[in-house]
């Protein structure tokens, strides 16, 4: 099962990712399983010129020259987390779309927990609120 | 009563978290550099129009120094252009070009038309050395001491406000001013 879902969330990303990345700077794999690599690890990388584009979609030149960076890495034998560090140590953590959990970023990793926590807690009141007195809606108005 | 007061909190805070996000959002497209207090990355590179001569880094240690990261196509750099040539004009600091995916011919037309303030222009016409100084867009300029080390990056035009209030406030605190 989940293997069928990796199936179709590649086969999408195949579609978004190859088409643009091929039209400017075709790069030839020799085998699938590093294009693979590489078209999950540029949809994951931000655009830094246009910011909310990915390194994939990206028609940016800096765009170019780093998936044409990336692909050469992968070509020397790099993991993806090498090149994930190449570009921090370049551009800071920004271009991750998925910020690294670090007393900067805490906010943002907890806020949707508190919101949901929160936004339960006042469900819960109104709805026993209502129970207990179920004529309330006269006195609120 | 407190069912009244309640929904107006809510709005509040929810204003002045959206101000906050406004007023965040103007700086969002400038991104700190991680690489302000590190070492300048190691290259090799020709001299603009004349590449049978090449620089490296190591040729730029030794004195401070504004890399300033331009090229022909970039309309901002003509609005920074008449700042940097008044930098260089004043001795108080060196500038060195990074001539950033360009043509050769184009940024010495380039040159020849605008003024040529630069001490030295380091050729990068692939944009491969711009990567390892996690350049993004150009003009970016990057203070550096003389022992090599980036004290300051600033993205966008300089403005002689930034050069007076940062950039010549570092150069003097490191110690090592020119002259």
């Amino acid at each position: 099962m989940k293997s069928g879902w990796l199936g179709i969330f590649l086969a999408i990303v195949a579609l978004v990712a190859v088409v643009p990345a091929l039209a400017d700077d075709p790069l030839i794999f020799t085998d699938a399983e590093t294009e693979v690599r590489y078209q999950q690890l540029t949809v994951q990388l931000r655009c830094l010129v246009c910011q909310n584009q990915n390194l994939a979609d990206s028609d940016a030149p800096l765009a170019q020259d780093l998936r044409q960076e990336i692909y050469y890495m992968m070509q020397a034998g790099r993991t993806d987390d090498e090149i994930k560090q190449f570009l921090i140590d370049r551009y800071g953590d920004f271009v991750l779309y998925m910020p690294p959990v670090k007393s900067n970023t805490l906010v943002l990793w907890l806020m949707p927990a508190v919101l949901l926590i929160g936004g339960a807690l006042v469900v819960l009141i109104v709805v026993r609120r209502r129970k207990l007195n179920p004529g309330g809606q006269a006195e609120n108005s | 009563m407190i069912g009244r007061i309640i929904p107006i909190i809510a709005f509040v805070l929810l204003g002045l978290l959206l101000a906050v996000g406004l007023k965040i959002s103007d700086h969002k497209t400038v991104l700190p550099s991680p690489l302000i207090g590190k070492k300048i990355p190691e290259f090799s590179l020709p001299v603009l129009g004349q590449d049978d001569r090449t620089v490296t880094h190591e040729d730029l240690i030794g004195q401070p120094f504004l890399l300033n990261v331009w090229a022909s196509w970039c309309v901002t750099c003509r609005v920074e252009h008449p700042v940097i040539e008044q930098l260089a004009s004043s001795g108080r600091l060196r500038v060195v070009g990074l001539n950033y995916r360009d043509q050769p011919e184009d940024a010495l037309a380039w040159l020849a038309y605008f003024g040529d303030p630069y001490a030295l222009n380091i050729a990068d016409v692939k944009g491969r050395t711009a990567i390892d100084f996690g350049v993004y867009a150009a003009p970016e300029s990057f203070l550096v001491d003389a022992a090599g080390t980036i004290l300051f990056k600033h993205i966008g035009a300089l403005t002689q406000e930034i050069i007076d209030t940062e950039i010549l406030p570092l150069i003097q605190s490191s110690g090592i001013s020119p002259q």
